[in-house]
């Protein structure tokens, strides 16, 4: 499996999922974001940081570059369009996701080892997981707090776009487990055609025992099945 | 021709930045303090003669870069 891997400046996290999707033996590239075309890929992914220094809002700027018009075609032909933390605020400011990452409610940057519950378990990201399965994934963020507006909510509990939802060790949803204020403990969503994951917690820090865990694994064994 | 733009989030938005700043003032003894938003302030200069397409190029650099519409208005005036 291809996948490409979309760096601005910034961006800080590129190199570990390039090391993260070549341990997991995809054939990775990593494209410089004022590249105009891509090299042919089944995964494009966006990856955390901080780019453009977060000016104007987290991934405003990243999200108009020259190679995401090249992504947002690629992505309405149903390449899989991979988010993680920075990358999920860019997917939202290009429209391939919609919604928005507020402020943490706490107005702190949280970076942390947290318990996420996988809600959807059928799709291209999420099948080698169980359903309701808790992970223990890191996040690492100032702007992590899912918001969206009373329809596109009822939309993605309606058809199953929710991925994940912060909770605790015993998979309770609450307020208490719910780090940054996240509109119904949101941690990650799909778009419609669910070949697009935007989600804030790291799943490449999480592929090491010697490190952390691997309960981020999966999701890469997922897209590779 | 110079325009200003200022950006607020909307009213159902939380803005805990404003509740910090709006709690300091009122512990700095801003006794009759109701209450505070932040929010963000642009000043454009464009060039054109003309107000009407001047104002249209602003009202599209907002929609398209300066605001996000699910979150937050604007508002365009002449300076």
């Amino acid at each position: 499996m291809r996948s490409s891997v979309i760096v601005f400046p910034g961006s800080n996290c590129d190199r570990d999922i390039g090391v993260a999707l070549e341990k997991m033996q995809f054939k990775n590239q990593m494209v410089w974001h004022k590249e105009t075309r891509l090299p042919k890929s089944d995964l494009i992914v966006i990856p955390g940081g901080f780019s453009y220094g977060d000016y104007l809002r987290s991934g405003a700027i990243a999200g108009k570059s020259l190679i995401i018009d090249e992504v947002i075609k690629a992505a309405n032909s149903g390449c899989l369009i991979l988010g993680v933390c920075n990358g999920f605020q860019i997917l939202t400011e290009t429209g391939l996701l919609k919604g928005t990452l507020l402020r943490n409610k706490n107005l702190k940057f949280i970076n942390k080892d947290v318990q996420i519950k996988v809600l959807n378990n059928e799709t291209k990201f999420t099948n080698k997981y169980k359903e309701e399965q808790i992970l223990k994934i890191n996040i690492a963020h100032n702007e992590g707090n899912f918001f969206t507006d009373p329809l596109h909510l009822e939309k993605l509990k309606n058809e199953n776009l929710i991925a994940f939802k912060y909770c605790d060790e015993k998979g309770n949803i609450n307020e208490n487990s719910n780090p940054n204020g996240s509109l119904e403990n949101i941690a990650g969503i799909f778009n419609d055609k669910k070949n697009i994951l935007g989600m804030m917690p790291h799943p490449e820090r999480m592929i090491d025992e010697i490190i952390s865990n691997k309960d981020g694994v999966n999701l890469f064994s997922s897209l590779l099945s | 021709m110079k325009f200003s733009v200022t950006v607020t989030l909307k009213k159902d938005v939380l803005d805990p930045q404003g509740k910090v700043v709006q709690n300091t003032l009122i512990n700095m003894g801003m006794k009759n303090l109701k209450n505070i938003r932040q929010g963000k302030h642009f000043e454009i200069e464009v060039d054109e003669n003309e107000l009407s397409s001047a104002e249209k190029k602003v009202d599209e650099m907002c929609k398209k870069l300066l605001v996000n519409l699910i979150i937050e208005d604007y508002k365009i005036n002449k300076i």
